[in-house]
């Protein structure tokens, strides 16, 4: 009789990263049809452009690294760090905008550091922060909502969107279409009052329901993810609640100088951010006592940056540096274990 | 129902229980064959009582426990002792252990035995004791002897016990059938610990989908008099845990490398109650116990009451099992039980399920992907560690972090591995990273410990040799002391003795000192100034001092030149004799060379050569009179007189054989060889006597030494044989000679035979000292008696030459040998005689 030999366990839950991935995928739906409703078709060109440079350039280096292509390719890994990339940039970024995009989060900041796993930061938010650096004028060319283009539904035609990533257009596109995003208009809003300046600005007059609707769309998605407990409430809520608990305090103090709360939470990268990037697990620290930490450093720098800095959103910089935090963080977060009075911190160890 | 807290983690994997609750318990064919481990704990294996072909009784105990942790082994049934020996064990190592296989007879005939009765009046040691006698051990998990736990009452205060029926591992259904079909059985196990733990509260620690069990155990328990409650707790694994029990039951947590009973909590299975239970009333040790045979291979999943030591393959023919879908069996649960290779594994007293899994139900582990550090072991760890943290270490092999990572609170539940989305065996790397670390401990510690000894020997050795050199010195201190002391009257002594160095310098001094006054007085007198008178006064002083000096000198010169001047006089004498017989020899060859050419004057040459023969002859004359003086000095001086004597033998022969040639020749100048022959024979018996002489002075010397005494008789012997030899070679050539010549010759041999009868009786003599030195000091018979009878093989050689010589003279000789070796062996026999009665 001939039995196999196995150590324990020996059942396993129906899941693997693949399914992880998918999950990811199906969670972003509601946004990137929310993206398409209100910006157009870019958006989703983005994604299937991105989408095919990261399948390309991670067999490429799948093959360098001399690792087996269907094995890994499977795990969709790539595919949704692509995505997150397309949703990021702005709809009408020309095509090698997402190139470069792409190619810095997959071959830079995934495999030279040693593949899915591997990566200390975000490959999203590394490539969205190289090429905001590098081409700000591209990259601040936000779409306008629908409601500010026409009349009814009217958003450029997918030939013309495809045209204009893939070709270049006339600036009289760009005017028509493209405009400041509300963390623009409130950034660069010269010695206004936010009162007076969302009064003037029509993209916060009238069309900041886009965002606020994009942003349900990605809290959505969220939720679906928390509920199939492919990502743990901790470091959505701390940073979240830190951006609100701050943007409230500055707020109730100075309501002339700083935006309301629910501004910070509903507009710009932070809903996206809160349940898609900052929760990505490899960059990000280990313990859930160590993503509270992290999300609510994360909330904080970003209404630092977006408040004093330079770039009007901040999540690529504030997920970053919280990047670097990360192992320090672990460090000192460790969950108190079973039968401990209180739980180990530091290196522990000489290594 | 009291309230029950929460434990972090747990996993909700597919029960897969309902499948063989559907039968009651049933029962499995008797095997022909039952083979029991000696060991199924941890702890020492038990020490078996049988041999191979004794016959055994059920419940005969076949094994008996070897310390603390052991447990004693019965006979599942009637049969006989087939073996002793190795064989396929449950466990997770895969290897061979001993077993006692049974070969079954089918009577199932009891060994005698009872219950204790009433044990409430019993000592509870004694309770204990029979326990222990009846091999009970814990069901549930490790197989702990339950008897060890039982004494835990004796040093800790234990206020609550609590039964574990949790059973939350999927697919078993050992307990929740037992629970279902034989509670009061479980109910009087639990008595039976109340009595022996006396805990203030006990708990029944349930998970709620056991329904049927949960219902069946409140109606026996209705009126029940212990303090004891039913603790429903929700579905999840690992539950069932010991700790994770305690903390849902109590809300406290087993402090880390502590156990339970350190915050007075006791924990038991239910199937071990029932065995308590059977122990204690009915006094059946623990032989059979209730197995769940499931999982997709098998058509009629159920429960069996199992006799410890059964193969699975009786089992799993119960069970009806489709050999073509069985791909993996595993003895336990799905989560932390362990894969049997073959079916002739046997039950022991923790196999509490035999799951005889499809591929489709356990397919085989998908390939191990990367780590995303997704974070979800963390959320399911009943620990509450960081799994993928210690993934992390454990395959960098950062074993430091991994320990402070808590690693070893890790209890290997699987629940991370369940969850692992990348299909990592996590639970692998915590073992390999235990085992790593616990080798690396003992390692240490082995290490430790030889270095603690390596530096008590260093120390040691440091001691012994600081202790050596105190001695060393103390000793050296006293040699200096005594040396001090002795030297005193030495220096003095060397002070004393005359100093020829310093006398010299003296001498020479006084003489300079002369000599100055006497110019001092010549230059006055030539110049007749100054006080001659007084300076003539001074040089005689001066004089008078130089003579004395001199006089001093000359005194102490001879007084060291004394013992030297025998020695260098001899060399020199050496020397000049040396020279003299090179001068003659020269003069000689000369008068030879002159003859053959028959020129030159040889009046002259013969003349030079009669010269060169008296200077040779006074030297060596000189020599000899030296060289007898210095004999009795020693040993060294009898040999030169030997070499010289055999010396003088050889130029002597040399000479003969030349004068015989000269004859046989008709050479002129025979005379003159013949004369040379005599002086060269007298010579020779000079040299001869000499050697004797001093032979007999060194020998005489020193009778009483048994050293020497062999060697002179070897001498002497030596002597007497060489004399003989002459003698022959005398008696040999005077038979060629004529008229004058043989007279000569026979005065010649005349004398040889005087020197050889004296040698002889020099000879006997000290032999016969010898031979009387031995007798009284009445040493060795054994030598004496080899003396015997070296003494009568001499006479029989001798008898045996006498009777083939014809000659007279020959006769004679040998005849008066005879003689004294006659007296000699006689001598010899008699003080054998008289020494071997003692």
């Amino acid at each position: 009789m001939s039995l196999i030999r196995m150590s324990s366990p020996h059942v396993y839950k129906a899941n693997s990263t693949a399914n992880v991935m998918r999950l990811v995928m199906l969670a972003m739906l509601p946004g990137i049809l929310a993206m398409t409703l209100f910006f157009g078709w870019g958006t989703l060109i983005q994604i299937a452009w991105a989408a095919l440079l990261a399948l390309g350039f991670e067999a490429a280096m799948l093959k360098l690294r001399k690792r087996p292509l269907g094995f890994y390719l499977g795990d969709y890994s790539a595919i949704v760090t692509a995505m997150l990339i397309a949703v990021a940039l702005p709809p009408l970024a020309p095509w090698w905008l997402t190139g470069v995009g792409v190619f810095v989060a997959i071959v830079i900041a995934k495999h030279l550091y040693g593949g899915l796993g591997q990566n200390p930061f975000n490959p999203a938010m590394v490539a969205y922060a190289l090429l905001l650096i590098s081409f700000p004028v591209e990259m601040t060319r936000w779409n306008l909502p629908f409601v500010l283009t026409g009349e009814g539904w009217s958003i450029a035609p997918f030939f013309d969107t495809l045209g204009v990533i893939f070709g270049g257009a006339e600036p009289v596109f760009f005017d028509q279409f493209t405009g400041a995003t509300p963390l623009d208009e409130i950034r660069h809003r010269g010695g206004l009052t936010t009162e007076e300046a969302w009064r003037q600005s029509e993209v916060l007059a009238q069309g900041i329901g886009a965002w606020h609707a994009v942003s349900a769309a990605w809290l959505m998605g969220g939720i679906f993810l928390l509920y199939r407990k492919v990502i743990t409430w901790h470091a959505p809520v701390a940073m979240l609640v830190t951006l609100g608990l701050i943007s409230s305090m500055f707020f109730g103090f100075d309501p002339d100088n700083y935006a309301d709360p629910l501004f910070h939470l509903t507009t710009g990268a932070t809903m996206l951010a809160a349940f898609f990037i900052i929760t990505d697990p490899v960059s990000s620290a280990t313990s859930n006592r160590g993503r509270l930490v992290f999300g609510a450093c994360i909330g904080l720098l970003v209404f630092i940056i977006r408040t004093w800095g330079n770039y009007p959103d901040g999540f690529a910089f504030a997920v970053l540096l919280m990047n670097l935090a990360a192992p320090f963080i672990d460090l000192y977060t460790q969950p108190r274990s079973y039968g401990h009075s209180r739980a180990n911190k530091g290196r522990g160890g000489n290594s | 129902m009291g309230k029950v807290f929460a434990f972090h983690g747990g996993i909700h994997p597919p029960e897969n229980k309902k499948q063989s609750t559907r039968q009651p318990i049933g029962r499995v064919p008797l095997p022909r064959m039952l083979y029991v481990p000696l060991q199924q704990h941890i702890g020492m294996a038990a020490s078996p009582l049988v041999e191979v072909g004794e016959k055994v009784l059920k419940g005969q105990l076949i094994a008996e426990p070897v310390g603390r942790i052991s447990a004693a082994l019965h006979a599942p049934t009637s049969g006989t002792i087939r073996s002793i020996g190795p064989h396929p064990v449950p466990h997770a190592s895969g290897l061979d252990s001993d077993c006692i296989c049974i070969e079954t007879d089918g009577e199932e005939r009891w060994a005698e035995h009872q219950g204790l009765g009433d044990y409430t009046q019993l000592e509870r040691s004694q309770v204990i004791e029979h326990i222990r006698q009846c091999g009970i051990a814990g069901m549930g998990g490790a197989g702990f002897p339950t008897d060890v736990k039982l004494h835990l009452g004796d040093d800790h205060i234990v206020n609550t016990l609590i039964i574990n029926a949790a059973e939350c591992e999927p697919y078993i259904t050992a307990d929740d059938m037992l629970m279902r079909e034989r509670a009061e059985e479980i109910l009087g196990g639990i008595r039976v610990l109340n009595y022996l733990l006396k805990p203030s509260h006990i708990m029944i620690g349930i998970e709620d989908n056991k329904a049927h069990a949960i219902h069946t155990l409140e109606k026996v328990l209705k009126g029940c008099e212990l303090n004891l409650d039913i603790r429903v707790v929700p579905t999840k694994y690992p539950s069932g845990g010991e700790r994770q029990l305690i903390k849902l039951l109590t809300d406290i947590e087993v402090p880390s490398g502590k156990i339970p009973a350190d915050i007075g909590i006791v924990c038991q299975n239910v199937g071990t109650m029932s065995a308590v239970y059977r122990a204690v009333h009915k006094g059946e040790p623990l032989i059979s116990r209730v197995v769940t045979v499931t999982g997709d291979a098998v058509a009629q999943p159920q429960n069996f009451d199992t006799l410890i030591g059964t193969p699975f393959a009786d089992l799993l023919d119960a069970a009806h099992v489709y050999e073509n879908k069985l791909y993996r069996l595993v003895m336990g649960g799905p989560m932390m039980g362990v894969t049997v290779e073959h079916d002739q594994i046997p039950v022991i007293k923790t196999t509490n399920c035999i799951i005889a899994a499809s591929q489709d139900e356990m397919p085989p582990a998908q390939q191990e992907q990367p780590c995303i550090r997704c974070g979800m072991c963390e959320q399911v760890c009943p620990a509450e560690l960081l799994p993928q943290q210690l993934y992390w270490f454990a395959k960098g092999k950062e074993f430091d972090k991994a320990k402070h990572h808590n690693l070893f609170d890790c209890i290997e539940c699987g629940a991370c591995a369940y969850v692992c989305p990348s299909s990592i065996p996590l639970v692998q790397y915590y073992r390999f990273a235990k085992s790593e670390i616990r080798t690396e401990e003992a390692e240490q510690r082995k290490a430790d410990h030889a270095r603690q000894r390596f530096e008590a020997r260093q120390a040691r050795l440091e001691r012994e040799k600081e202790e050596k050199e105190a001695r060393r010195k103390a000793r050296a201190e006293e040699a200096a002391k005594a040396q001090k002391a002795r030297k005193t009257p030495e220096a003095e002594a060397t002070a004393q003795a005359p100093d020829l160095a310093s006398l010299k310098t003296a001498a020479a001094v006084a003489r300079t000192k002369l000599k100055k006054a006497q110019k001092a007085l010549d230059a006055a007198r030539e110049s007749g100034e100054g006080d001659i008178s007084e300076l003539e006064a001074a040089v005689a002083t001066a004089q008078a001092n130089a003579d004395k000096a001199q006089q001093a000198l000359e005194q102490a010169d001879t007084a060291a030149a004394k013992p030297a001047a025998a020695e260098v006089d001899t060399k020199q004498l050496k020397t000049a004799a040396a020279v003299a017989r090179t001068k003659l020899k020269k003069a000689q060859k000369a008068l030879d060379a002159a003859r053959e050419s028959g020129e030159v004057d040889l009046a002259t040459l013969e003349a030079d050569v009669n010269t060169a023969q008296a200077a040779a002859d006074k030297a060596q004359q000189a020599l000899e009179q030296a060289q007898a003086g210095a004999a009795p000095a020693g040993d060294a001086d009898v040999k030169q007189l030997k070499t010289a004597a055999a010396v003088a033998r050889t130029k002597l022969k040399k000479a003969r054989d030349a004068l015989k040639n000269a004859e046989s020749k008709g050479l002129d100048g025979l005379d003159k060889l013949r004369a040379t022959v005599e002086a060269l024979e007298t010579k020779a018996d000079a040299a001869d006597k000499a050697y004797q002489n001093a032979e007999k002075a060194a020998g005489g010397s020193a009778p009483g030494e048994p050293k020497a005494a062999p060697v002179d008789m070897k001498a002497l012997k030596q002597q007497v044989s060489i004399m003989r030899t002459k003698l022959k070679k005398a008696e040999a050539a005077l038979e060629g000679l004529e008229g004058e010549e043989r007279t000569q010759a026979e005065q010649a041999l005349q004398e040889l035979r005087q020197r050889h009868e004296e040698a002889d009786k020099a000879f006997k003599a000290a032999e016969q000292a010898q031979i009387d030195a031995a007798a009284a000091k009445g040493v060795d018979l054994k030598q004496l008696k080899i003396d015997a009878a070296m003494a009568r093989a001499a006479v029989t050689k001798l008898e045996r030459s006498l009777s083939k010589t014809e000659e007279a003279d020959a006769r004679a000789s040998l005849e008066s040998e005879l003689v004294a070796a006659k007296r000699k062996a006689d001598a010899l026999n008699e003080t054998l005689k008289q020494h071997e009665p003692a």
